[in-house]
């Protein structure tokens, strides 16, 4: 790979369903260490864009390189492999809820990867103390708080080493008082240098990190740019609007 | 002869002559059964506790035995205690009610299904009125309705509409059942079939032709419940036919 | 109308009813048959089931209806004409398709059929349970499972369906319960069931209603001792916060 290529690209991705345009010619690309943050209103077509990344929702048109692979080129067999490289984070968790947090760590370092019970499970334990959370591995889903839940998918992600993240409002479904410990270790991931690609609201942690806003509006990119972009005031651009608006119903 | 002429003159006949008995068998058999089921789930639900009481050990005993072990109970065991009874009581100048338990093929079939169905059904009628709101009940009576307007009105509407799918499926189960009657004798369609199969020795042909005239009984029950459980549907996420 | 108590005791009650207790015993064993009839028709149904149901959720347009053929075919016909059918109908035509090809006569036994007949029809059956279960699953660990690199079969085998067979323990005692009385319905073929052995001794003995007493006893007994079981099944492998919310009936009304 050249310094040149970026490890992400998504190349002019257009998604249609029932004739509604839900994408509508979405490109960007990710470099090594990049995080990258989406915003936008509901309903604008983030979620779509990061489940076309993978191809959980195929494009019906465009494609998308991963360290210059092209995931169309793929046939179905080997776009397992693909979405492997990319780990995925959601808004309301999904972790399996008839496995305990060692388990949900475990389960697909043993049937994706074909690893030895004994060494996923080390390794799964390993990524639950780097999210913090050795101590609750024998919890089942439901005796986890929100927060915990959501670290336990951060380290069910990270356990197959992926290239990129997705994260897909990782925080929304949380408490407010949750929200801190879920941020932190997206923080340190992100320092220690993992590329990821954030659809949020949390502004504030945006501003922060980011070295790339991108504003998504009625299913296309309608802004990029570095985070001073929301700092523009009203007046400025759409996203600036936007965070405007978004600061007067949360108060920040 | 050819296989057209044996279906012609021969199968299609004698299973038609089957559908017929069958339909004797199960019209009378399902309408009692949901009478009688609407009795015991009432009585069930409602009625004092001794009565609960024995009416739930009528149902475990009906719903935890086999159909045909009731069945052949009520066709081959009656009679010997039809014997017994005769013994006791026409010696004391009895008039002979020992009789009526010497029972048709066919009316042993129809007591068994009914007594069977009612126990099944009794369960779904009991389901409905028990999940019935008493508030709804007070509200329509702080409206001004009466007691019996007010069952009539709010409570037997709710009922029917939350035992529908449940008694529906029940009648479309006994219409299946009712091919048991083969065991007490009744040349119902499964009788019908078995007597040509055996005498022409083409067991596939008419047994696959007894299981279509199910299969269409069975289609168009369930059609018709479909269609009353979508008139009577209540729109919402919390429809009545939810449970 | 009783017998006075001398009589309950003279020699000739005390031979009779030691009589009946060794041919009861006899219906009892039956009890043996029985239990192997369901356990291997509910395996079978197991079997033909849980691909069903999964075929009916995630599969493509022609599985679902190929699915849909096969429930709508088992749900629609007795259980006595299908083990007829196969017992009759199939068994008669693999002997002689055998004996022309190998020479050799083959004889395919009342029992087969039966666990045949209840194992394919309890298959239609177990697919509704099971397609409860998975479409009460929240979808999103179907699609995590795929973000992570699962293929939809390894998804649907360790993700999906642990969880949907760990919902249906209840509703599975209910197809016990439904099984194990038709399964009653096998002594017609003569299959040395419960129910065989007493239609046996009642027509050797032509008493009925004590053994049919005594048959309706032992169903009633085995249906209690199952799901008694599977009760215990289901509080043993209980994990938190799967399925607690979800009841077996509503997702079969099969019985």
């Amino acid at each position: 790979m050249t310094s040149t290529t970026p490890l992400l690209e998504v190349s002019r991705i257009s998604r249609i369903i029932d004739g509604k345009t839900i994408l509508d010619d979405v490109s960007l690309s990710l470099n090594k260490g990049d995080l990258k943050v989406v915003i936008g209103p509901s309903g604008g077509g983030k979620s779509t864009l990061l489940q076309c990344i993978n191809f959980l929702q195929v494009p019906n048109s465009g494609d998308v390189f991963l360290a210059g692979q092209s995931a169309r080129a793929m046939g179905r067999r080997n776009i397992c492999g693909f979405r492997q490289k990319i780990g995925m984070i959601f808004q309301d968790f999904n972790l399996f809820d008839h496995l305990n947090a060692l388990d949900n760590v475990a389960v697909a370092l043993r049937k994706v990867k074909g690893e030895k019970k004994v060494q996923a499970r080390k390794r799964a334990m390993s990524e639950l103390e780097r999210v913090g959370l050795a101590d609750k591995f024998h919890l089942y889903p439901s005796q986890l708080s929100g927060g915990q839940k959501q670290r336990v998918s951060l380290a069910r992600a990270l356990a197959m080493d992926p290239m990129v993240m997705l994260l897909d409002e990782p925080t929304s479904a949380l408490d407010p008082e949750l929200i801190g410990e879920v941020l932190n270790v997206i923080a340190q991931l992100s320092l220690s240098g993992m590329t990821m690609l954030m659809v949020t609201h949390q502004i504030g942690f945006a501003r922060h990190l980011t070295t790339e806003i991108i504003f998504m509006e009625e299913g296309r990119v309608v802004e990029t740019g570095p985070p001073e972009l929301l700092e523009a005031g009203p007046g400025g651009g759409r996203a600036a609007d936007f965070c405007a608006k978004l600061a007067e119903v949360t108060g920040r | 002869m050819d296989t057209w002429e044996f279906y012609r003159h021969i199968l299609i006949p004698a299973v038609n002559k089957g559908l017929i008995i069958s339909i004797q068998l199960i019209l009378p058999s399902a309408a009692l059964g949901v009478i009688l089921g609407l009795l015991v789930g009432a009585g069930r639900a409602v009625g004092p506790g001794w009565l609960a009481k024995i009416l739930n050990a009528y149902v475990s005993v009906f719903r935890g035995t086999p159909l045909v072990v009731q069945l052949v109970m009520w066709f081959y065991g009656l009679p010997g205690l039809a014997l017994k009874l005769e013994a006791v009581l026409k010696p004391c100048g009895f008039p002979p009610v020992w009789e009526w338990l010497l029972l048709s093929p066919y009316a042993a079939a129809v007591l068994g299904f009914t007594l069977c169905s009612a126990a099944y059904q009794s369960e779904y009628i009991r389901g409905a009125v028990l999940s019935i709101k008493k508030g709804q009940f007070l509200a329509a009576r702080s409206l001004g309705f009466s007691n019996s307007q007010a069952f009539w009105a709010i409570t037997a509407p709710v009922a029917v509409r939350r035992a529908l799918p449940g008694c529906g499926n029940e009648i479309i189960y006994l219409i299946k059942y009712s091919s048991l009657a083969l065991v007490v004798t009744v040349s119902e369609i499964t009788g019908q079939a078995r007597n040509v199969a055996s005498l022409y020795f083409r067991h596939l042909e008419c047994y696959l032709l007894a299981a279509l005239y199910y299969l269409a009984m069975v289609t168009v029950a369930t059609l018709i419940l479909h269609w009353l459980e979508k008139k009577l549907a209540v729109p919402g996420p919390e429809g009545l036919n939810r449970d | 109308m009783t017998p006075p108590a001398a009589s309950l005791l003279s020699p000739e009650t005390l031979a009779s009813l030691s009589e009946f207790l060794q041919s009861a015993l006899f219906v009892a064993q039956g009890c043996g048959y029985t239990v192997a009839l369901i356990l291997l028709a509910m395996s079978i149904g197991l079997a033909v089931g849980l691909p069903l149901s999964a075929f009916q959720v995630y599969g493509p347009k022609w599985t679902r209806r190929l699915a849909g053929l096969y429930i709508w075919f088992f749900r629609g016909i007795p259980i006595l004409v299908l083990m007829f059918m196969i017992y009759f109908g199939f068994f008669n035509i693999i002997e002689s398709v055998c004996l022309k090809w190998s020479g050799k006569p083959l004889t395919l036994s009342p029992f087969l059929a039966s666990v045949l007949a209840l194992g394919l029809a309890s298959g239609a059956y177990q697919s509704q349970i099971f397609k409860g279960a998975i479409l009460s699953l929240p979808s999103g660990q179907f699609r995590a499972a795929l973000a992570m690199g699962f293929s939809r079969t390894s998804a649907i085998v360790s993700i999906v369906l642990p969880q949907a067979m760990r919902i249906s323990i209840p509703a599975w005692s209910n197809e016990y319960s439904i099984l194990l009385k038709d399964s009653a319905v096998a002594y017609v073929l003569g299959t040395m069931e419960i129910m065989a052995r007493t239609r046996f001794m009642t027509s050797l003995t032509f008493t009925h209603t004590p053994y049919y007493l005594l048959a309706g006893l032992l169903y009633y007994l085995l249906t209690w001792l199952g799901v008694k079981m599977l009760n215990r099944l289901d509080k043993m492998t209980r994990i938190p916060g799967l399925g607690h919310d979800l009841k077996a009936e509503d997702h079969l009304q099969a019985d």
